[in-house]
């Protein structure tokens, strides 16, 4: 088994706040896998997106050790190791969508002759090819949501954070992005981290789901998902999938999730 | 407090460049002075200090920068000549009884503060009347409002003058016509305020009152008018400003009458810069203090109204 | 007074049509109905000031105002050569233009715009007009002290409005740099300005008022015998009011132009804010 992609040891963040320390993370140890998708499920406060934006070198980390690709966070993310997707689909609104995804292929420096070959090859994975010359808002949520994951793979990096991205979505516009994400997954083999909120969605699309608790933001339980990587919409009524799911819950119930 | 100390950086930035501001601006003058008293001047003759630059002849003579802060005429008085002549004619002339004579800075403040009040009163008077009748009337709305909006880009500081005379002419009493034109300037920031507050609340709430079968009054007691408060204060701070330059630009057509703006001319008639900065920020400090009031009544009505927390 | 009869007929008759035609609502009726109401208020003055035999001294009639303007044109242009041209477009681009810079300056000290926006906001209420003798005594009495004048007066509301929309950039699109590793230029350039553009034109708008009201009431303090504001002060004195009519005129339309002009540059820089959409 090689070196995990993404390595977190004893990892601890406290928050100082009006109201006392708030321990966003303690002692939290994961290990990820090249070509994992692993999904991070927990009430508010668990430090699900905490533990995310760690990896990406958006927070500090005040315990513990987090390397990515075996360089701190720091690094990799000069590495551009990774690509992040936000809540939000956080699209320029003076930028056409192909102008969009160019975005950090200006910043990151690729030469200008490798752009378009880039632009359409992700357009395509996201089954957005027709709509690169409009403008983001002439476009749908979900469709806006679809261009910023594209914007996320533009520049080939091994690395897909996701927070939440379909959480502003409806179910049906839901169900579709996840169908396709799994797709993408499949074909282009990168190592997922996604946040959800949504238990369904977690067991749907993950190889391992890892089950978070607020107050303090820890660990509870890291299920190995046991479906097969080929996942039709419907497996969701097998009673495999419900066992998981049933896993899950007890795991959040553990963790106080469902407490006032 | 954060912002306290960033403030007073920045104040005492614009405070310590004013006083560096003074040496090459008066050097010029200070160079005279220092060669009539007899000292030696570089160069010694004033034709060719004339062709110099001030920068060049600041850097010629170092020996006369401290002489730069106490001229008679100064072509930037330093701060504290300014501040020394502010309360020679405010507190200084209280103290000695003479707080209305012709000199005093009160006097002058208190004539242009009420044509600024007068104005400002009357302009919020009719600019509310408007805004009502334009959100209440679509005939008024679209023949009236694009006028009202097209205004803002004229410059109508510019008619000051001739509304001055005509008024005189007409023997209206100086303080109306002062009045006149203050509330012509207050008035267009109330008017845009008002519709943009009156039409604030959204459809919903809108909608809701029409389930209540509420009358348009009602609707405008109860809804509109409370929702327009953060737009009517906004463009009150706007107005009472607007209103001020306004009477003090009016003063400079009538300044037989006193007023800051009388005084600003006068002491640009007569060479008088230091009159000319202390009447200047005698009516910034007005300015300020009527915002500052405005500010304070903003906040008591709003946070009555639960608006701020 | 039966031209004042006849413009009470008119006015009854246009305020019939325009009651109507604001029930409607295609784009030729809110072009007419303002004009209409603009050329009623002109047929009542002028009925007014020829039925009352008003002096013309004191209110000139819209058709003397008219001709006067149409024969005065040659000093008319002179005038605004001197006023907008030289004084107000100069100091509004310089002026502009600095506010800018320095937003950008301090953009990198946060300690620096806490200070600077309250008191750039207190600067831009003052009388600044009021300076405008220490600026003739400074830079003399041609264009180049109305020009100062206007810089000073287009600084500080074009300054806080720079600040504001370089703060305007919301904390998920300055964290998506971060992902990139972008640097402070890229992220200046790329995302920061422009998304502070629609902040940028609000203040450039206001701007363009603010210096035309600069340039001509500096004028007021002292000029060469051209100029707008000049011409508005001695024709006044005069008691040449058609003459002055003329000039405010003049003044509206250029006025009008001018933030005409910015408002279209706005359209297509910043094509993409909702209130440009019509939302």
């Amino acid at each position: 088994m090689s070196d995990p992609v993404i390595s977190a040891k004893n990892l601890d963040l406290t928050f100082q706040t009006n109201d006392g320390p708030v321990h966003a993370l303690k002692d939290v140890s994961l290990a990820i896998n090249k070509g994992d998708f692993v999904s991070f499920i927990g009430p508010s406060g668990c430090g699900k997106t905490t533990f995310l934006r760690v990896v990406a070198a958006l927070e500090e980390p005040t315990g513990g050790t987090v390397t990515v690709n075996g360089m701190s966070p720091e690094e990799a993310r000069k590495a551009r190791a990774y690509g992040y997707v936000f809540q939000a689909a956080g699209l320029y609104p003076w930028r056409t969508i192909r102008g969009n995804i160019q975005l950090p292929l200006e910043i990151m420096g690729f030469p200008k002759s490798e752009w378009q070959s880039h632009i359409d090859k992700v357009l395509d994975l996201v089954d957005l090819r027709g709509f690169g010359k409009k403008f983001p808002w002439q476009l749908s949520g979900g469709m806006q949501q679809r261009a910023s994951i594209a914007r996320a793979l533009a520049f080939d990096a091994d690395i897909l954070l996701m927070d939440e991205p379909f959480g502003a979505l409806d179910e049906i516009v839901r169900d579709h992005l996840n169908e396709q994400l799994l797709e993408l997954w499949d074909k282009t083999h990168k190592t997922i981290g996604f946040v959800t909120h949504s238990i369904p969605e977690a067991v749907y699309l993950s190889t391992k789901i890892v089950v978070m608790s607020p107050r303090p933001g820890r660990i509870t339980d890291v299920i190995e998902n046991t479906l097969p990587r080929e996942r039709p919409l419907d497996i969701r009524d097998t009673p495999e999938f419900q066992a998981i799911a049933h896993r899950v819950r007890d795991g959040l119930r553990a963790g106080h999730a469902y407490d006032d | 407090m954060k912002s306290f100390l960033s403030i007073l950086t920045v104040v005492a930035a614009i405070i310590g460049l004013w006083y560096a501001a003074c040496v090459p601006m008066n050097i010029h003058e200070a160079a005279m002075q220092a060669q009539r008293a007899g000292a030696e001047v570089t160069p010694e003759t004033a034709p060719e200090r004339r062709k110099m630059g001030r920068i060049a002849l600041m850097v010629k003579n170092p020996q006369l920068w401290g002489t730069v802060y106490a001229q008679d005429r100064p072509q930037l008085p330093a701060p504290h000549q300014v501040g020394a002549e502010l309360w020679k004619t405010t507190w200084g002339m209280v103290e000695k009884g003479r707080a209305f004579s012709k000199r005093s800075l009160l006097l002058h403040g208190w004539i242009t503060l009420s044509a600024t009040l007068l104005g400002f009163a009357f302009g919020t008077l009719l600019g509310i009347v408007l805004a009502v009748s334009i959100v209440h009337s679509r005939a008024m709305d679209m023949s009236v409002m694009p006028w009202i909006i097209a205004s803002q880009t004229v410059p109508i500081l510019a008619i000051a003058p001739m509304i001055v005379v005509v008024l005189a002419a007409l023997q209206v009493d100086d303080l109306i016509a002062k009045g006149v034109i203050s509330m012509y300037l207050s008035f267009f920031p109330v008017v845009v305020g008002m519709v943009k507050g009156l039409r604030s609340p959204d459809g919903m709430q809108m909608d809701q009152m029409r389930t209540w079968y509420a009358s348009r009054s009602q609707t405008f007691w109860k809804l509109r008018l409370p929702s327009s408060m953060p737009y009517l204060f906004a463009s009150l701070k706007v107005g009472v400003a607007a209103s001020l330059i306004g009477a003090v630009v009016a003063e400079l057509s009538l300044s037989q009458n006193g007023g800051l703006g009388a005084r600003l001319l006068a002491g640009s008639y007569y060479g008088q810069t230091v009159q000319i900065w202390s009447a200047l920020l005698a009516a910034a400090a007005l300015a300020a203090v009527l915002v500052w009031a405005i500010g304070v009544a903003q906040n008591i009505t709003l946070k009555r109204m639960g608006f701020t927390r | 007074m039966s031209w004042f009869y006849g413009s009470l007929l008119f006015w009854a008759v246009a305020w019939a049509v325009n009651a109507q035609l604001s029930k409607r609502s295609e784009r030729w009726v809110r072009f007419f109905v303002p004009t209409l109401f603009g050329i009623t208020v002109l047929v009542i003055w002028e009925g007014m000031v020829r039925g009352f035999n008003i002096n013309p001294v004191l209110l000139p009639a819209p058709s003397a105002i008219g001709s006067t303007l149409v024969g005065e044109i040659p000093t008319l242009w002179t005038d605004l050569v001197q006023t907008f041209f030289k004084g107000a477009l100069s100091g509004y681009i310089i002026g502009c233009g600095a506010a800018v810079l320095v937003a950008i300056a301090v953009d990198r000290s946060p300690f620096l715009q806490r200070g600077l926006l309250p008191v750039g906001n207190f600067v831009a209420a003052l009388p600044i007009v009021g300076m405008a003798p220490i600026l003739v005594m400074w830079f003399g009495f041609d264009w180049h002290s109305k020009a100062a004048v206007v810089v000073v007066m287009v600084f500080f509301p074009m300054l806080v409005n720079t600040v504001q929309g370089l703060q305007a950039s919301d904390a998920l699109q300055r964290d998506l740099m971060n992902t990139y590793a972008a640097n402070y230029r890229q992220s200046l350039l790329k995302l920061r300005l422009p998304a502070a553009m629609p902040f940028m034109f609000n203040g450039l708008k206001i701007c363009t008022t603010l210096a035309l009201i600069g340039a001509i009431v500096a004028e007021f303090f002292g000029s060469p015998i051209k100029g707008m504001g000049f011409r508005i002060s001695t024709e006044v004195g005069r008691l040449a009011l058609d003459m002055v009519w003329s000039e405010i005129a003049v003044a509206a339309i250029v006025g009008s132009a001018f933030y005409g002009a910015v408002a279209l540059a706005e359209k297509m820089v910043t094509f993409w804010h909702p209130s440009q959409r019509g939302q």
